[in-house]
């Protein structure tokens, strides 16, 4: 079973008179351990599908299975839940809590899912330790550098165990050198764990990276074809 | 669902992040808790004063006076005409059957002499019976008897001031004192009652036999003549039963027809110190209204500040929200910082409550008592007032749409 399936997916915005179809009749599946790249200029409906796949926003038409659950025609707290459990967001800004240690900061998901206080600082520090944080967990994100920010962001992601991370621009952010270190980590979870990676770039150079490249424009999607080997190659 | 004490942790960090905010915002609950106690506190303490003083004067009491005189044409007032006298104090003891004790009382004021003190003090005449009926105790000595009244001996019972000012550390008791030069034995001294409602010393003043005040010391102009009766029910529910009791024997024995006009009136003093003392509940209940309308203010300051908290705070809402935040998890995260907010401040304002009492009873001399039922009530109002403030802010934020908010700049 696919990891992620739409079917028609398509979101239409009113705007005064006129309607604008942020998203057209999308339909594709992503399986599992999957690293997808989604590119396209700005406008093309990338961020909309990016926001109804992280169960951040509801389509005005069409259905999206997440992992076998049909997502569609849910509240607010369901999608919070389906969040909580299935997909850790890393976003080009970090967004990490300011004046908050890197530790809670990656305890948050584990706030609102009842997990016990002992358990949520161990796995915290266990995900820390596995995006080489240790010895920072007590620093707050203005003490850290870009990658290192990144880098809580994605040990938030994962300590819920999700098996999807989507990731919007992580490196939009970050200096060459910062970036790279964030994509060689990205790919290891995703070789290594099998977690499930959606990328949003629109450099080529981030984007191949991944295994696989969908192009959005107007709202449709033009192409969806693998990367070559020789790509991966090349970059090496 | 998230646990309410990390929910207190987040919401305790949040309120250290704006100190100074955080803290004038508490100041409007602070100073509406602390008015509120304060006003109770002063409404309190100014009916307790009533009730004791009402304990003082002895309960359950009427006090008839003679009726007022005309002298061509003009009315002299309440008291100023003799119709009552001490057959009718007497009859009352007799025949009404609600009435426990009688004191008839002849007073005046006397100098009185003892070795080379002296003192000018007010002198009652009256019955043995004074002492039930005003609830009156002796501190020394033995109080003098019917046949004392019968004889009109020369015997006297002294107040405390009195004691004081005489004697000194000496005591009374068997001492020969002169009132109008006319020598008395002290023969008891009545027990300390401190002030009455008017602020009068009641412990200022010399009991003697009725007939010796009327015969001895100011003399009368008819025999037997009393300014005053006053009269104790069996019990607070006998006073209406007393009052007719007294009006109707009374009038009988005054020959007073019914359209005529009484020459007595009987009033009712512990329902005269009820309806005072219910008026100074009332001015205090309003004094507290008052300052419940500051808490109310301070509310409103609580809910402003939570909604600049929540605007600033838009984008860790969406962060929350896209990590998994349900919409209480958000609700329950901003009432908790409101009713942190409120309760610090209600229980800061307590202690300004309960201090500002005991400065303004120092300052001002105003009784107050501070209720442990008013510190409770302030503090539950404060909480009360903090989540219903707090919740439409809470109730915003649980509103925003998750990418709007990650989103918010």
């Amino acid at each position: 079973m696919a990891l992620i399936e739409t079917q028609h997916l398509t979101k239409v915005y009113e705007l005064g008179e006129s309607t604008v179809r942020a998203l057209d009749d999308v339909s594709l599946t992503v399986a599992h351990g999957e690293f997808v790249a989604i590119m396209g200029p700005s406008g093309s409906g990338k961020s909309t599908f990016m926001n109804l796949i992280g169960c951040l926003d509801v389509p005005t038409g069409g259905q999206y299975l997440l992992d076998g659950i049909a997502v569609g025609g849910r509240g607010r707290d369901e999608l919070a839940e389906i969040r909580n459990n299935k997909i850790g967001f890393v976003f080009q800004g970090f967004n990490l809590l300011p004046r908050t240690s890197a530790l809670e900061n990656v305890e948050l998901p584990m706030l609102y899912n009842g997990c016990p206080p002992k358990e949520r600082r161990q796995r915290a520090m266990e995900a820390l330790k596995a995006m080489g944080l240790e010895g920072r967990e007590h620093h707050h994100p203005n003490q850290l550098s870009g990658g290192q920010q990144q880098r809580v962001a994605i040990a938030r992601a994962l300590v819920n165990r999700a098996p999807l991370i989507l990731a919007d621009e992580p490196t939009g952010n970050l200096d060459t050198r910062s970036s790279v270190e964030i994509m060689e980590l990205v790919v290891k979870l995703n070789r290594e764990s099998g977690i499930t990676i959606i990328l949003v770039t629109h450099e080529s150079d981030i984007a191949a990276f991944s295994r696989r490249i969908i192009k959005f424009r107007d709202g449709l999607v033009v192409s969806d074809e693998p990367v070559k080997q020789a790509q991966i190659g090349d970059r090496r | 669902m998230i646990g309410i004490p990390s929910t207190f942790k987040i919401s305790f960090r949040a309120l250290r992040v704006n100190k100074m905010r955080s803290a004038l915002t508490m100041l409007g609950i602070i100073i509406g808790v602390g008015a509120v106690i304060t006003m109770l506190a002063v409404g309190t303490g100014a009916s307790e004063k009533i009730s004791e003083q009402m304990a003082s004067i002895g309960s359950n009491l009427l006090i008839v006076m003679p009726g007022s005189s005309t002298s061509g044409g003009l009315r002299m007032g309440s008291g100023t005409q003799s119709t009552l006298t001490q057959d009718d104090a007497e009859a009352i003891a007799r025949e009404c059957p609600a009435v426990s004790d009688v004191a008839p009382t002849f007073n005046g004021a006397a100098q009185v002499v003892y070795g080379n003190q002296n003192w000018s003090t007010g002198i009652t005449g009256t019955t043995p019976g004074v002492l039930p009926v005003r609830d009156w105790s002796l501190a020394a000595g033995r109080a003098f008897t019917d046949q004392d009244v019968r004889n009109a001996t020369k015997v006297c019972l002294l107040g405390q001031t009195v004691a004081d000012n005489l004697f000194g550390n000496m005591d009374p008791v068997g001492q020969i004192i002169r009132i109008k030069k006319i020598p008395f034995m002290v023969i008891g001294v009545l027990a300390k009652k401190g002030q009455s409602d008017h602020g009068q010393d009641q412990d200022d003043t010399i009991i003697v036999p009725l007939t010796t005040a009327q015969k001895k010391i100011f003399g009368t102009r008819f025999v037997g003549m009393v300014r005053a009766i006053t009269v104790k029910a069996k019990s607070a529910d006998d006073l209406a039963a007393a009052e007719t009791q007294i009006n109707d024997l009374l009038s009988q024995r005054h020959r007073i027809g019914l359209r005529q006009e009484k020459d007595f009136t009987v009033r009712n003093l512990t329902q005269m110190m009820e309806a005072r003392e219910q008026a100074t509940q009332v001015m205090g209940l309003l004094l507290a209204a008052i300052a419940s309308v500051s808490l109310l203010v301070g509310g409103i300051g609580i809910m402003n500040i939570m909604l600049v908290s929540v605007t600033e705070r838009t984008r860790e809402i969406g962060i929350r929200m896209s990590v998994g935040a349900k919409t209480w998890d958000i609700r329950l995260q901003f009432i908790i910082e409101a009713l942190t907010l409120s309760l610090i401040g209600g229980v800061a304002g307590i202690v300004l409550g309960v201090s500002g009492s005991k400065i303004l009873s120092a300052l001002a001399g105003w009784p107050t008592v501070v209720s442990p039922l008013s510190v409770l009530m302030s503090f539950s109002f404060s909480g009360l007032v903090g989540l219903f403030f707090g919740f439409y802010p809470a109730y915003k934020a649980s509103l925003l749409h998750p990418i709007d908010a990650l989103h918010y700049e």
